[in-house]
């Protein structure tokens, strides 16, 4: 099988009427990566994954896989194969025959397919199940089959549509995790689209996050979660109470803030936001829920507010808590087997690491 | 197939009252509309013609004759077969089957076309356009492709062709039958237009990108996913047009050339010139069984099964 190709994305524009899907993107997929485009739906992740598997054309840009301009190859003549949101198996043909249907393309003999496919069948652990039709396997069976299907061709590049969006969640997180097992066996590049934060942080060597058809930030897993780009990244990927104010005081890549509700907070500012933040500008600080600790801390690090609500999730405990003017703020707390129940109503204080919070210029949050 | 609905769960869902005019209306529709016209025809083609008696004969009396006149031909005629109707017979059964594999060709591209481009408003406005002239009577348009292939410079396309000087003799669409063979085709295309239509609309379309993904050419997309997939639609879609074209009869009336007897004629003057309806119920009875028994050989060599053509 062929190992890692790089493809790249030269300044893709993709236009529909009056409509901008991709903007300006500009995209460097080391070959054998496991990338993944993650966003919410409509924000133009699935319309670059199409512009890369050849079934449209970027209406500005350039597609490169392996260092070739893919401009005018269509779909059947590129090295990629591209797995669908609903997998698309043909229903009227047995699961060998669907596994090894790139192989009937390209003339192979019934002998040749079968042996292929039982090869493949072995690999993703159907052996024997090749003369069933795909209405006869469980969900997950008919992923594998999509997946072997799709390798079967071998191809440099394995693009994929949210393919695990229809399992359920122990069968999704299972995929998860075998998916990323045969891309490292089978070393090519994967090219993922997702809305689902966690499979993109899980499986990903490197995470695109999209917004609006605009790629706000390409990082790794920690990157992105740790340190995102814009309040949109932050507030996408993973959960994160956000304060709003204007800035007071910088100090390097640290910057102060009078938030509006919570009073002067302090906090390391994003790395892609150094330099840019002044005294006086719009700001938001983020604070992930499992960075805040009960207790005062340094007094521009500490909020207090009410505890509205708890909730017991198993392995944490989620308080729910108003500040002042009505402020919402999450708390996470992990399970250590004493319930750190407040009573509703109270006021408590809270503390953060300024190095575990991040601010940044003011800019559109996700929406719920 | 569901398996049909026990009678008492049957009035239970739907109320005495309800349950038992629908049961009234489907058993008015099968025994009056469907068994006893068919048994009536079939009872007919077994007695003699009663003004026309045989010696010895009686009216009421059941006989294979009408059947072995429309194979042997009269009794003491010079011929061992009735060579006449039956070349009409072989005739309008090919034909049938040419006209309908003619639609097959013009309207699987069609259908696929409507039903897999994403044209919304305009695939839309393209099937109105496709079922207005049905709206007219089937005779009617018969007519009116007669005035089109008219043989004379009167027809429009023979008008148009020596206008313009292309011919200077007008052609005679009618009697080699091209007339003919465009209405049969014309008159039923809708019937096998819609249940490919139906079934290939029904096609997923990543299928199809999925199959071009993986490099397969356009034949081997239709060969292998598209044509599987609308299989009962056009299954559907071919019995129809061959029934109706077999049976059909203002067509071959008013498009026929002089030589060109269709077997539904043959019928019809049998009950209305000769007034011997035993003798046209008994080719009647042979051109519906000739037909079915066609269809059924069909689908079994094609391997369509009753059920999926009822979809």
């Amino acid at each position: 099988m062929s190992s890692g190709v790089d493809v790249n994305l030269e300044n893709i524009w993709i236009k529909f009427g009056d409509f901008v899907a991709v903007r300006e993107a500009n995209v460097n997929i080391n070959g054998g990566d496991f990338f993944s485009f993650l966003g919410p739906s409509g924000c133009g992740k699935t319309t670059i994954l199409r512009a890369v598997s050849g079934f449209l054309d970027p209406s500005e840009g350039r597609v490169l896989i392996g260092g070739n301009d893919m401009a005018g190859l269509g779909p059947n003549k590129r090295p990629t194969a591209l797995i669908f949101q609903n997998l698309a198996l043909f229903p009227l043909m047995k699961v060998w025959e669907n596994i090894t249907f790139s192989m009937e393309v390209k003339g192979a003999t019934a002998g040749e397919r079968r042996k292929r496919a039982d090869e493949l069948l072995d690999m993703i652990a159907l052996s024997g199940q090749g003369d069933k039709f795909p209405s006869e396997l469980s969900g997950g069976q008919k992923q594998r089959v999509a997946i072997a299907r799709a390798l079967c061709a071998e191809p440099d590049v394995l693009l994929l549509d949210e393919p695990l969006s229809a399992l359920d969640l122990k069968l999704r997180q299972h995929m998860r995790s075998e998916l990323r097992e045969i891309q490292k066996r089978v070393g090519i590049t994967f090219i993922y689209i997702t809305h689902d934060q966690g499979e993109a942080l899980t499986m990903s060597d490197s995470v695109a996050v999209m917004r609006a058809g605009i790629i706000d930030q390409i990082g790794d897993g920690h990157a992105v979660y740790d340190q995102p780009a814009t309040p949109f990244v932050a507030s996408f990927v993973g959960e994160n109470n956000v304060f709003r104010g204007k800035v007071t005081a910088v100090n390097g890549d640290e910057a102060t803030i009078a938030s509006n509700r919570s009073g002067e907070l302090v906090s390391k500012i994003t790395p892609a936001a150094v330099g840019k933040l002044n005294v006086g500008d719009d700001a938001m600080m983020f604070v992930r829920p499992e960075m805040l600790q009960m207790g005062e801390g340094d007094a521009k690090s500490t909020i207090s507010a009410k505890v509205i609500n708890e909730e017991f999730e198993g392995n944490t405990y989620s308080i729910y808590l108003e500040g002042e003017g009505g402020k919402q703020i999450k708390m996470a707390m992990p399970n250590l087997g004493n319930d750190p129940h407040k009573a509703k109503g109270d006021m408590m204080s809270f503390n953060y690491n300024a190095n575990n919070a991040v601010v940044m210029p003011a800019g559109d949050l996700a929406s719920e | 197939m569901k398996k049909p609905m026990i009678f008492s769960e049957f009035f239970r869902n739907n109320g005495v009252v309800m349950g038992s005019i629908l049961f009234f209306l489907v058993a008015f529709w099968i025994i009056f509309l469907i068994l006893l016209p068919q048994i009536s025809m079939l009872d007919y083609s077994l007695h003699p013609n009663p003004i026309n008696l045989d010696a010895g004969e009686r009216a009421d009396e059941y006989t294979l004759k009408n059947y072995k006149y429309l194979i042997f031909g009269p009794e003491g005629s010079s011929d061992a077969f009735n060579k006449v109707d039956l070349m009409v017979f072989v005739r309008t059964i090919i034909a049938a089957m040419a006209v309908t594999i003619m639609n097959l060709f013009l309207c699987y591209p069609l259908a696929y076309f409507l039903a897999q481009s994403k044209g919304g408003g305009f695939v839309r406005l393209l099937v109105i356009l496709l079922i207005v002239p049905y709206w007219i009577n089937e005779i009617l348009r018969a007519f009116a492709l007669r005035i089109i292939f008219a043989p004379s410079e009167n027809g429009l396309i023979n008008g148009i062709m020596m206008k313009m000087g292309l011919i200077d003799q007008a052609y005679d669409f009618i009697n080699t039958d091209i007339a003919l063979y465009a209405g049969l085709g014309y008159a039923y295309i809708l019937l096998m237009l819609f249940p490919m239509y139906n079934v290939i609309e029904s096609l997923d379309r990543n299928q199809i990108e999925a199959a071009r993904d993986m490099g397969a050419s356009w034949t081997r997309i239709h060969r292998r996913v598209v044509i599987p997939h609308a299989k009962p639609g056009i299954a559907s879609g071919m019995t129809m047009v061959f029934m109706l074209s077999a049976g059909a009869l203002a067509a071959p009336q008013v498009l026929g050339g002089t030589s060109s007897l269709w077997f539904t004629q043959l019928v019809y003057q049998w009950f209305n010139d000769t007034l011997n309806w035993q003798q046209g119920a008994a080719y009647a009875i042979v051109l519906l069984v000739a037909s079915i028994a066609i269809v059924l050989t069909f689908m079994k060599i094609f391997k369509v099964n009753m059920g999926d053509i009822g979809k």
